[in-house]
């Protein structure tokens, strides 16, 4: 039931705040926020009192593979059931879901002015959305959520998003965003629906639960188109370069809430589908899809850091250090080592908070300057008293500053990268060097140099201040004490690693074999 | 005739009776509001039966599958397929009169072209012969003639009704000589005997029985408007009075595609790998021509006729997927095809009224609807996003089934052409749908009156509003009304 409630919360928070606009914006604001605290407090309630430890992976008793489920039947003519369940890494993500959700919350507060209602009832329905698709164990039901999100998301980029002058226009960026992730959803729907047919025909039991799925016999031809099915609606939404044009598009139009929500946790959703349905369904075709996987994340990488290095728009900036970044979830997760998939989880949720600060950021600066064009900015610190200092602590997170979330996560995954694939984690550490190299870029354009002018802007308020540091505080927890993370996920990343793992040493000694003959 | 066959027959029955006493009514007096009272009782009386059957056995279980003459054989199938067309008629009927209201001159005979029309409909779907085919077919048509052109005075009301005049009438004539060559060739009218004599024809003296079954395609194919043979569409959905283009795009064609499923399968057409290539050709063609024409359309009714051009050509998909998951998949598709067209159009005809010059149809007319009257933008919000398959909404479970019918089956090509047309489609649903949303930028023409959803036409927009997000969200009990209509239940 909690999981249940979970799900409904934001869903019924979000017709909540449309009716209730009529009593004044304020109303709705806070609503919304509590809607979102209530969803942050049932995760860390869950977090406590759940245990996380089971051993999860065994093939004959699936029903103690969640901490926590939940299921009806839905519709029962195709095996359908409307189940959800809970583990570590669903756990932690919907955590994070709940903290940027309030943020974002928070930091449209004096962004949006028009609409407020029904804008809050889009963005709670798209966190719910999310929420749906970290829970779902039915793959009709993950479907479902994994489109639900997309149409509040099209509201929010259409309608309260920026026309920048000379710029694509807000409702393009709007289209772009959803056919993108339509169309790829629909690949995966067709590879959703050829599994299922597949297990129908091998066991004769039709059925889209996830546990049952798991172990579908199939031959290796199969699985591998199947599997890719799910690769392309998983890389377009994380991005995977050849198929990001969306994301820079999306974020520059985007309200900053909107960005939040975007960087934060709807591109982990993607990650999150990589790590609970493509490498545990399809262990084998993935072992052998690995390399191609793990050099478009390379690629990712480096191509993703010098764009946004050539970027003067500070949001497309940002949105470009986050398809950076996903390359190297998107290496982590096809290493399948210990250490490479702890990286993943700290990165995903690292990545999340500081991307979404960096949104802020952008957002509070466009507030102030009406800009968002770095060659019109520059010298600002000495009209700021607190924000550059934030600002300063967010990017060098972002860079890979020792000691907080990020480093940890891409040190990690470079880590457990290295141990399979040498060659390939080195050229992947070549983009940290890139991501130095943008940020202080960034930094120094905004920041330093000489101030257009002397008037000194208004600085951030009690709101905004606190927004950040709760950021920050994460950020630092991440960095210094990241084991209670590594607890909670420990048991899930195993499971996972004794599916893919063989799979993984299969094909390398293959490959090996191959070669010396 | 026996009670049992006077049952199974009720619902034709009862329409045709309603005919009689509405043009009696008439005769004795012309008054809008009695005309259209009795149309729509008509209809639920005529439904009553069926519901009953369906829902609630207990209470009343009709007699099938009962052969009624040679004509008509009523069975389960029948019965689904005369309950969505005569839901169809009832949502035209009420929507007609909120329409028909500002028309200044006769507005009570519109109501007996209806009747009669639905009427057609049902003779077509019970229909296992030749005759009854072709006596539906025209019976489903010819009123529609006048329908389309009811408002004589403007002209382009005129124009789609001469333009639906004419094509609907060539498409007859390729319909009957292809009857008559099949004829020659096999020596009987009846479906399933067709199928039988077929198989014993020899493989050299096929071609006249070939030929045959392409003018019966052709014809076929001008009806449900499929690709090549659109061209009446945009014009005929833009012309016609919003509430005719929605009986248009759903009751007439709900009827033809179940006469086509029904046919494919008595007669055993796919036993021949030729035609089923046809109708593959057919079906990337339409999704692939009504997808790309509607990309630029400004004008909503010619965008959803374009976009009903796609649809049969995703419900094609289906047709050739065969087997009882097909059928299914059929019946569940055309059923959130025709609520969620219904709504669509239900929209634009509370939006617009013969008064002025044409309906509420440019894109610019529904800009900022949101703002003024939210629940009929939400209305079709929810119809577009339907039309566009997205969950939780009707839409998506028709496609779902048939994407399902297609994998099952393997036919790849044919579903990428499903997916690749849906991601088109989403970019000109998207577009519609976000005008609703944008700030109006001058005083609308156009704006439905403000107590709209007190008539009988508002209400029932309500009601096919929710039936799109009970489908979409809870679609398990219709599901199983529709595996209960399948084809496999036919006692011949």
């Amino acid at each position: 039931m909690m999981l249940l409630w979970l799900l409904l919360v934001p869903f019924i928070g979000g017709l909540l705040c449309w009716p209730i606009e009529r009593f004044g914006t304020g109303l709705v604001r806070w609503v919304a926020l509590g809607t979102m605290f209530t969803v942050f407090a049932l995760a860390v309630d869950l977090w406590f009192t759940g245990n996380y430890s089971l051993t999860l992976l065994s093939d004959d008793n699936t029903s103690s593979r969640w901490t926590e489920q939940f299921s009806v039947p839905w519709i029962p003519r195709l095996g359908i059931a409307f189940s959800l369940g809970l583990d570590g890494l669903s756990l932690l993500l919907v955590a994070l879901t709940g903290l940027l959700g309030a943020v974002a919350v928070a930091c449209s507060w004096r962004e949006i002015s028009r609409k407020v209602g029904f804008f809050h009832l889009n963005l709670m329905w798209n966190l719910g959305g999310v929420i749906g698709v970290f829970l779902a164990t039915d793959l009709f039901l993950f479907f479902v959520f994994w489109e639900v999100m997309l149409v509040p998301m099209f509201f929010l980029i259409a309608l309260w998003g920026h026309n920048i002058p000379s710029g694509r226009k807000r409702i393009y960026a709007a289209t772009k965003f959803f056919i993108f992730t339509q169309a790829s959803g629909l690949v995966m729907l067709v590879a959703i629906l050829a599994l299922v047919f597949v297990h129908t025909h091998a066991t004769g039991v039709l059925t889209f639960s996830y546990s049952a799925l798991l172990h579908t016999p199939m031959s290796g031809r199969t699985e591998f188109w199947i599997m890719l099915g799910f690769f392309i609606a998983f890389a377009v939404k994380l991005p995977v370069v050849p198929v990001h044009s969306w994301l820079p598009d999306a974020h520059s139009q985007a309200p900053t809430a909107g960005s939040v929500v975007l960087a934060g946790v709807l591109l982990k959703t993607a990650a999150y589908g990589l790590l609970r349905i493509l490498l545990p369904l399809f262990p084998q075709a993935s072992a052998a899809f690995a390399p191609v996987a793990m050099w478009l994340g390379v690629l990712g990488i480096v191509y993703g850091a010098i764009c946004a290095f050539g970027q003067n728009d500070i949001k497309r900036l940002v949105a470009y250090t986050s398809i950076s970044h996903m390359g190297f979830i998107l290496v982590g997760v096809y290493a399948g080592t210990e250490e490479a998939l702890q990286g993943v989880i700290i990165q995903m949720l690292a990545h999340g908070v500081a991307a979404g600060a960096l949104f802020i950021l952008c957002g509070e600066l466009y507030e102030r300057l009406h800009t968002r064009d770095l060659r019109a900015m520059g010298g600002l610190w000495a009209r700021f008293s607190i924000l550059p200092p934030i600002a300063l602590f967010f990017v060098v997170a972002s860079l890979g500053l020792p000691g907080l979330g990020n480093f940890l996560g891409e040190f990690l995954i470079l880590l457990g990268a290295f141990k399979t694939h040498p060659g390939l984690t080195a050229v992947a550490t070549g983009g940290l060097i890139l991501s130095a190299v943008y940020s202080l870029s960034l930094l120094q354009r905004t920041f330093h140099g000489k101030p257009r002018d002397e008037t000194p802007l208004q600085d951030l308020n009690r709101r905004e201040i606190a927004t950040l540091a709760t950021l920050m505080a994460v950020l630092i927890g991440l960095g210094l004490y990241p084991q209670p993370i590594f607890d909670v996920s420990r048991a899930s990343m195993q499971a996972l690693q004794t599916l893919y793992g063989p799979a993984v040493a299969e094909t390398s000694a293959h490959l090996v074999a191959g070669r010396t003959p | 005739m026996i009670l049992q066959e006077w049952l199974a027959l009720s619902p034709i029955l009862i329409v045709s009776v309603t005919v009689i006493v509405l043009m009696l009514a008439i005769a004795v007096k012309r008054h809008h509001e009695w005309a259209e009272t009795i149309a729509v009782a008509g209809l639920i009386l005529a439904l009553l039966p069926l519901f009953l059957h369906f829902w609630l056995p207990g209470i009343l279980t009709l007699p099938l599958p009962q052969t009624v003459t040679p004509l008509l054989g009523i069975d389960n199938y029948a019965g689904f397929y005369m309950g969505m067309i005569l839901i169809a008629a009832l949502a035209t009927a009420t929507l007609l009169y909120a329409y028909m209201k500002g028309y200044q001159g006769h507005r009570e005979a519109i109501y007996v072209l209806l009747l009669l029309s639905t009427l057609g409909g049902l003779v077509l779907v019970a229909s296992h012969h030749f005759a009854s085919f072709f006596l539906g077919l025209e019976l489903l048509s010819v009123p529609m003639y006048g329908m389309a052109a009811y408002l004589v005075k403007e002209r382009r009301s005129l124009e789609a009704g001469m333009k639906y005049l004419v094509l609907s009438a060539v498409a007859s004539a390729f319909i009957v000589f292809g009857m008559a060559l099949v004829y020659s060739q096999t020596g009987t009218l009846v479906f399933s005997e067709i199928g039988a004599s077929a198989a014993n024809i020899i493989d050299g003296e096929r071609s006249v029985m070939i030929l045959g079954g392409a003018m019966l395609l052709i014809g076929i194919g001008f009806k449900l408007a499929l690709a090549p043979f659109h061209l009446w569409t945009p014009d005929v959905y833009e012309g016609a009075p919003a509430p005719v283009t929605s009986y248009l795009a759903t009751a007439s064609k709900i009827a033809v595609f179940a006469l086509l499923l029904r046919y494919f399968v008595e007669a055993r057409a796919y036993q021949y790998a030729t035609l089923v290539d046809v109708l593959s050709v057919l079906a990337i063609l339409s999704i692939v021509i009504g997808n790309v024409l509607a990309l630029q359309q400004d004008n909503l009714k010619r965008l959803l006729a374009y976009s009903s051009i796609a649809h049969f050509g995703y419900l094609l998909v289906a047709l050739i997927a065969s087997g009882p998951l097909a059928i299914e998949a059929v019946g569940v598709y055309l059923l959130t095809y025709v609520v969620t067209t219904l709504a669509a159009f239900g929209v634009i005809t509370l939006m617009s009224s013969p008064y002025k010059e044409h309906d509420a149809e440019t894109l610019f007319d529904y800009r900022g609807l949101f703002w003024k009257r939210p629940s009929l933008a939400a209305i079709l919000t929810v119809a577009l996003l339907s039309l566009a398959g997205i969950p939780l909404t009707a839409g998506f479970i028709g496609k779902f089934y048939v994407l399902g019918a297609g994998v099952d089956k393997r036919l790849w090509v044919l579903l990428a052409a499903v997916v690749l047309g849906s991601a088109v489609g989403l970019y000109y649903y998207l577009r519609a749908m976000v005008q609703l949303y944008l700030r109006p930028r001058w005083v609308a023409p156009f704006s439905a009156p403000l107590n709209w959803a007190h008539g009988a036409g508002g209400g029932m927009l309500i009601l096919l509003m929710l039936a799109i997000l009970m489908l979409g969200i809870y679609p398990a009990p219709f599901i199983t009304l529709v595996q209960g209509a399948g084809l496999m239940t036919v006692v011949r």
